[in-house]
């Protein structure tokens, strides 16, 4: 039997939706068939990671939380893989912006008893400058040298990891722990419990102004790629290089910008959430959150608002995630996720056509019986 | 810290990935581009390693680790070559999954004992002056694989007729094809045969160069070292060997530079237990920037050979390269 893919002329825009959607419900029946293989129970997992996540206000504001690094390291992967750039370091930017906003804490330039205003913007823009100078390296080596940026990136991951880790376990270290010390509370960020005093049921709500940052990275991010000139000409790169050449875009110019853009909005993940969430800095300040990010971008279609909602949803899975055994079961279904996304994609982009292996006489439209489209019946 | 053991430590880590480069070689040069060498390895890790738990027979455990590195690879092949997906991020789902499923299947396996593959020494050759001891003294039966499979390898690429089918096939599918030459089918088989190798190199991390199972730290990047290896190497085993023996040379002096007190009468910096070996630890990684950045350089995809249709799926009776 020979399959044959024709492609759709133009593919329904509910069929998108609906394969996307469809491809995470396949993926979660595959990832319970393994659950269920290695003796766990997928049904009560699946219960418990949403209710777990969901399931109160108290959780659901935890779920927010763990949502917010994931937002902005989404964005920052969607922004880059629009133009086709794989940018798979925004694990490496996340730590280098943890890192440098805690240097603004831990440097001892500021005098004890510096205010918020001062020390929360400026190490949101350490953060950034950090995570934007870790995407600018391998920008500047794929724009100017032609270096592959999916190697670049994934190495300096590493790097960057040692990096925290020599500041963590040396310099910064309190009395030898895997940490630094805690941050005074004029560099955390706000959090709804702070208000409590005012409003009574904000009480022990976690949601911290790092969720803004991503609401706002979001809003911004959206208007820049749909709404303006340079985002024009990421979308025409990313959908056609050789037409942007055409058109006189600076192909170079916009690889070094959007790296550089890129890592900030990693590096703001790192700050967010060493200042909101950990108020130190520490050796496992990421579970991952870098690496989710390349399948949040990949799941909200590079979109950003879509971005928000696959982060939170993702932040449930992480979150509830941590007490489910065996361990890798987040990552495993993860991964399987992204793999029925590109197979659904395949479906949205082509109709399947079977046929029988006797090609002798090419029939030019195969009999019903042996017409199957994946994914959404009739479009196009 | 004696040169002739680290040196010899650093063959048998080099051992690791030249199976998971040179695999990756293969599928490159039939044109499809792999990113998920990690998670094949992974995945050959853990199923080497379970099998031989529970059975005590290693050799058992190599084979079923290549079946599963293979297995594992044919997922990608069929993604990207039948439903014409991307191969970039087929590969990284590639990694993800193999990642979280190793995780998931390794569960419990974490320092438990397992029968290795046994370590040989070849009588002649051992003696040969500084060589010897290298490469010839009490190595594991895999590091001797690793030296027949290098030429093997190059041969059949670049000097058999198979071989020719292959570099045509990355490099021109249309005309391949058109001289009858099945793509998909060798397509398929490279790409199966690299995850084959990737399923060897991660068994021979856990059965035989360091046994045992730590979760995805077992492979912990080698993979992707692999990946920029096949570039420094320029789509070449033989130079890919030598990247992988001197890559291998690099972890291990890493690991033994470690428990050394002084260093040419100079205390050593990078003493267990002192954050400055953090500096140390990057370095392979930092390495492989380097070297991918001399692999880019050295000439333009053209000259060096980069398979011309690596990476675009062949669609037939379609306008392509």
């Amino acid at each position: 039997m020979r399959i044959r893919l024709e492609p759709r002329v133009d593919p329904a825009r509910w069929l998108s939706a609906a394969a996307t959607i469809g491809a995470v419900i396949v993926a979660l029946v595959i990832s319970g068939a393994i659950i269920a293989f290695v003796g766990g129970d997928p049904i009560l997992s699946y219960l418990h990671i949403l209710n777990a996540s969901f399931g109160s206000v108290g959780v659901l504001s935890d779920t927010l939380v763990t949502a917010t690094p994931l937002i902005l390291t989404g964005l920052a992967c969607a922004l880059a893989f629009r133009m086709r750039l794989w940018n798979i370091g925004a694990e490496g930017q996340f730590l280098l912006g943890a890192w440098g906003a805690s240097a603004v804490v831990l440097a001892g330039l500021l005098p004890p008893g510096t205010p918020a205003i001062v020390y929360l913007p400026l190490m949101a823009v350490a953060g950034m400058l950090a995570g934007a100078f870790w995407g600018l390296i391998p920008g500047l080596l794929r724009a100017r040298l032609g270096v592959n940026e999916i190697i670049s990136t994934l190495m300096l991951n590493y790097v960057a990891l040692f990096w925290l880790q020599f500041w963590v376990f040396g310099p910064w270290s309190e009395s030898g722990f895997q940490q630094t010390k805690a941050f005074p509370r004029e560099a955390w960020l706000p959090r709804l419990s702070d208000f409590s005093a005012a409003v009574p049921g904000l009480g022990g709500l976690t949601v911290h102004l790092g969720l803004v940052f991503g609401l706002i990275a979001a809003g911004i991010l959206w208007l820049i790629l749909e709404r303006s000139r340079w985002g024009y000409e990421i979308r025409l790169i990313g959908d056609s290089p050789r037409a942007a050449r055409y058109a006189g875009i600076d192909i170079a110019r916009n690889v070094i910008v959007v790296f550089a853009v890129s890592g900030a909005l990693a590096g703001l993940a790192g700050m967010s959430e060493v200042a909101g969430s950990v108020h130190r800095l520490q050796d496992r300040i990421s579970p991952g959150y870098g690496f989710t990010a390349i399948i949040i971008a990949y799941l909200a279609k590079f979109h950003p608002g879509r971005v928000v909602i696959a982060a939170i949803l993702f932040g449930a899975l992480i979150l509830a995630g941590r007490e489910i055994q065996p361990s890798g079961v987040p990552a495993m279904i993860q991964g399987i996720i992204l793999f029925a996304l590109i197979v659904a994609d395949t479906l949205v982009r082509y109709r399947l056509r079977f046929e029988g292996r006797a090609p002798a006489a090419p029939a030019p439209t195969p009999p019903p019986g042996a017409t199957a489209s994946g994914a959404g019946g009739p479009a196009g | 810290m004696d040169l002739t053991l680290v040196l010899a430590a650093g063959v048998a880590a080099g051992t690791v990935l030249l199976f998971a480069a040179v695999g990756e070689i293969f599928a490159e040069r039939a044109g499809v581009l792999n990113l998920g060498v990690e998670g094949m390895m992974l995945m050959g890790a853990v199923a080497g390693f379970s099998t031989s738990v529970s059975t005590g027979n290693p050799w058992l455990g190599l084979i079923v680790a290549m079946v599963v590195g293979g297995l594992v690879a044919l997922l990608h092949a069929v993604v990207t070559i039948h439903l014409r997906a991307d191969q970039v991020v087929s590969g990284l789902a590639l990694t993800f999954l193999g990642t979280g499923l190793a995780r998931v299947l390794g569960e419990g396996l974490t320092n438990r004992p397992a029968a290795t593959l046994p370590h040989v020494t070849i009588p002649i050759l051992a003696e040969i002056p500084l060589a010897g001891p290298i490469l010839f003294r009490d190595q594991s039966v895999l590091v001797y694989l690793g030296f027949l499979l290098v030429p093997l390898a190059w041969f059949w690429i670049e000097r058999t007729r198979p071989g020719l089918h292959l570099r045509a096939v990355g490099e021109h599918p249309a005309a391949a094809d058109a001289q009858g030459i099945g793509v998909y089918r060798l397509r398929y088989a490279y790409v199966v045969l690299g995850g084959v190798l990737a399923g060897l190199a991660g068994a021979a991390i856990t059965l035989a160069i360091s046994p045992g199972w730590f979760g995805d730290q077992t492979v912990n990047g080698r993979g992707w070292i692999a990946v920029g290896l096949v570039i420094f190497a320029r789509w070449n085993p033989i130079r890919a060997a030598i990247g992988a023996y001197l890559f291998g040379a690099i972890f291990r002096f890493i690991i033994d530079v470690q428990g050394v007190h002084s260093i040419l009468g100079i205390e050593n910096p990078f003493l267990a237990g002192r954050s400055s070996t953090f500096f140390l630890e990057m370095l392979p990684y930092l390495f492989v920037v380097v070297v991918v950045i001399l692999g880019s350089r050295s000439a333009t995809r053209q000259r060096i050979g980069a398979p011309a249709a690596l990476g675009i799926p062949y669609v037939r009776g379609e306008r392509g390269v």
